[in-house]
């Protein structure tokens, strides 16, 4: 508890158990907050939502056996979006592990490849330093979930506290300065370039770069993709704004990663979702990445300048070094590319066609007009979450809150209290199907306990919209157990959990509902009876290059 | 697709090496032989391993061991003149008519025979994997009862 306390952490998600009743106990004596969610899984997520709307680190604690699996989806999800959180988990007593005794698990071998690191505590003595160890690599270089086991003898043990030591792993030294050879390479690169473009992504907001970012771009005048991780990181606003790229990217974005002569990927990791068919992405560009991790560079795709670094530390050194360099007349060499850029955005924009049926685009649209685009936006998984990423402008990092790598389902309702909680001032939103909300539905009962006014945007359907739209693209419209016409009454289910729930069925409901719920104190349930067979374009079928896009 | 000999150093501490065995079983690597003990330093063990992948699957293979938080030191055998072993243990089936000549392919490879009996010789064997293949190759006529082999273990040579 007390290196908790070092550590600065001051909020914990969980769940009690018999493993970890002594920790409860020594909880209740201290001033940390402790939000109780209804499933662990929720625990994981609402820390991750709590790291992410704060930018700090998230922690959970949970008892041994089912509490800890059921964090496993909350640690993977985290580890494929590099967010430092750090589980703590109950066990069994040390004489115990390995007889198969109840609410026994090995988490440490079932989560081994979806932490960053993880620990078993041995003895007593080293629980000070093995916490304290863990929180320095969730958060050092590409941060990362850590989970630490601890078995219930040796935290039912007094001993006296004694500080732990500085950390010193001689095995793990992150990489923070970039090469300056490399640097070099870059700016000249950066120099030559005539159609040059950023792809930025997660990394710029895990690392607070996202100032620096919008330095480079107006100096040099690049415009500017972002992964879906890497929303916010520069203003949705801006002139030089791309939008998203990849399977539902633009087609301004998708269309300059096929013309551009130099492409600049920051703290990206070229997912499969951005790429499309590797060979065909940006294949007449030279690409620079920088990334603090190494095994994302040269991965999935050849890149011709690898730069290993933090983003926010690598690019204020790129920046440093290009204002020396006599540029020439950069607005002049890049009329022609952004004229070509705005072509493309002419020629497709996003759109939609709001007649008597809500389109989701048009609820999110007016979500953004209503929160003046500063609200904390979570999301589920699926139609929602891409309709939120195309038609909700970030213009800030940390905004933007969804399980990008994993894409899991359930994930937005405790993002989002654990956003709430982080920033208790702040208007938070998730934007959710009609699928996924049910997947953690239970947490509006810790939003209700703990009154987190979080507001839940239901984009209705009555599918499970991106399997369906899947199913009706490539499967020839057989819509297998996508229907999900048997749900709960979302107004009558908030109501019965204390929270309140409205309803929109026509298109002129939707401003009305929309401000009744964001002004009304507490928990809101927004059901939108949407379009039901309404798809998400552009799209990218899985494995086409990304410039073949699905229009509208 | 190329063989590569890898050295790590790691903490010798438990779940080291399903981390390093998930790693490459996770990540559909392949490992060919692996061998591990203790260094000169009791903290820290020597993974030796051989595996196999074009470039940029032996790149992301050294890049994601060196990630692994108890992996120390990655060392790549790749153009360093280095020293490589392996060792069999082989128990062949000794019929009167070519015990002899066992023996003389024993004597010849500068290897032992450890074990005897009316029927069998078990031979142990050191050397680099062709002299092994070589010895293996020689006694198969002879008909194998059994074998124990290591993987490969490799020290860079000091250059003088």
């Amino acid at each position: 508890m007390k290196t908790l306390k070092e550590e600065g952490v001051d909020t914990i998600f969980g769940y009690p158990g018999g493993a970890v009743l002594d920790i409860y106990d020594a909880l209740a004596q201290t001033d940390i907050r402790h939000i109780l969610v209804r499933h662990e899984q929720a625990a994981v997520h609402a820390a991750d939502g709590f790291a992410r709307a704060k930018h700090t680190v998230g922690v959970s604690l949970v008892t041994s056996g089912p509490g800890a699996t059921n964090t496993v989806t909350g640690i993977a999800s985290a580890y494929c979006d590099s967010i430092p959180i750090v589980v703590l988990t109950g066990q069994v007593p040390r004489q115990l592990i390995g007889n198969d005794a109840f609410q026994e698990v090995d988490i440490v071998g079932i989560t081994r490849p979806c932490t960053k690191h993880n620990y078993l505590v041995q003895r007593t003595e080293d629980i000070a330093q093995t916490v304290k160890e863990a929180f320095y690599i969730a958060t050092s270089g590409r941060p990362g979930p850590v989970l630490v086991d601890l078995p219930k003898d040796i935290i039912n043990t007094k001993i006296n506290y004694k500080k732990p030591s500085p950390i010193n792993i001689v095995s793990y030294k992150p990489t923070y300065d970039p090469n300056i050879k490399q640097l070099k390479r870059v700016v000249s690169l950066l120099k030559k370039a005539e159609r040059p473009m950023i792809f930025a992504g997660g990394g710029i907001i895990l690392s607070g770069a996202s100032g620096e970012l919008i330095k480079l771009a107006k100096m040099l005048h690049i415009p500017v993709t972002t992964s879906l991780m890497g929303l916010g990181a520069f203003p949705g606003n801006d002139p030089l704004w791309l939008g998203m790229i990849g399977m539902h990217g633009t087609y301004r974005a998708n269309m300059s990663t096929a013309s551009c002569d130099l492409m600049i990927a920051v703290g990206v990791r070229f997912d499969d979702r951005v790429t499309g068919k590797t060979d065909a992405f940006a294949s007449q560009a030279n690409i620079v990445h920088i990334d603090i991790d190494p095994t994302s560079i040269r991965k999935n795709i050849h890149v011709n300048v690898p730069v290993v670094g933090d983003c926010q530390r690598t690019l204020t050194q790129l920046n440093d070094i290009l204002q020396k360099e006599d540029l020439g007349n950069i607005e002049k060499r890049r009329a022609s590319w952004l004229q070509q850029i705005y072509e493309w955005r002419m020629d497709q924009r996003l759109a939609y066609d709001q007649k008597d049926i809500i389109k989701p685009q048009y609820v999110i649209e007016k979500l953004f007009e209503l929160t003046h685009g500063d609200a904390i936006i979570t999301t589920e998984v699926g139609q929602n979450q891409m309709w939120a990423a195309q038609y909700y402008h970030f213009n800030q990092p940390n905004r933007f809150i969804t399980s990008g790598g994993l894409g899991c389902m359930g994930f937005g309702l405790p993002a989002a209290i654990g956003a709430q909680v982080a920033c208790p001032d702040k208007m938070v939103v998730d934007i959710a199907g009609d699928g996924s909300i049910q997947m953690n539905i239970q947490e509006l009962a810790t939003a209700v306990q703990f009154n987190l006014p979080v507001k839940v945007v239901i984009l209705n359907n009555q599918y499970l919209g991106m399997v369906r739209q899947w199913q009706e693209l490539f499967y020839q419209k057989k819509y297998v157990w996508t229907n999900m016409t048997c749900a709960p009454d979302f107004v009558k289910l908030a109501e019965a959990f204390g929270a309140t729930g409205f309803r929109a069925t026509r298109p002129e409901d939707v401003v009305p509902i929309l401000q009744k719920g964001l002004e009304t104190n507490g928990p809101v349930i927004m059901d939108f009876r949407v379009e039901q067979e309404e798809c998400v374009y552009p799209m990218v079928p899985a494995g086409a290059p990304i410039t073949e896009m699905l229009l509208v | 697709m190329e063989k590569r000999i890898l050295s790590l150093l790691v903490d010798n501490k438990p779940g080291v090496l399903s981390r390093i065995s998930g790693l490459f079983s996770g990540r559909g690597f392949n490992i060919e032989s692996l061998c591990v003990a203790e260094t000169k330093n009791p903290g820290v063990s020597r993974i030796t391993l051989v595996t196999e992948g074009d470039d940029m699957i032996l790149e992301q293979i050294q890049k994601q061991l060196n990630k692994l938080i108890n992996v120390i030191k990655v060392i790549d055998y790749k153009d360093k003149p280095s020293i490589y072993r392996e060792m069999l243990l082989i128990k062949v089936t000794a019929k009167p008519n070519f015990r002899a000549e066992i023996l003389r392919i024993v004597d010849i490879f500068r290897c032992k025979a450890v074990d005897v009996g009316p029927e069998h010789y078990t031979i142990e064997v050191t050397g680099d994997e062709g002299k092994i293949n070589a010895i293996l190759n020689l006694l198969r006529p002879m008909g194998i009862k059994e074998i124990a082999r290591t993987g490969t273990i490799a020290l860079a040579r000091e250059s003088a």
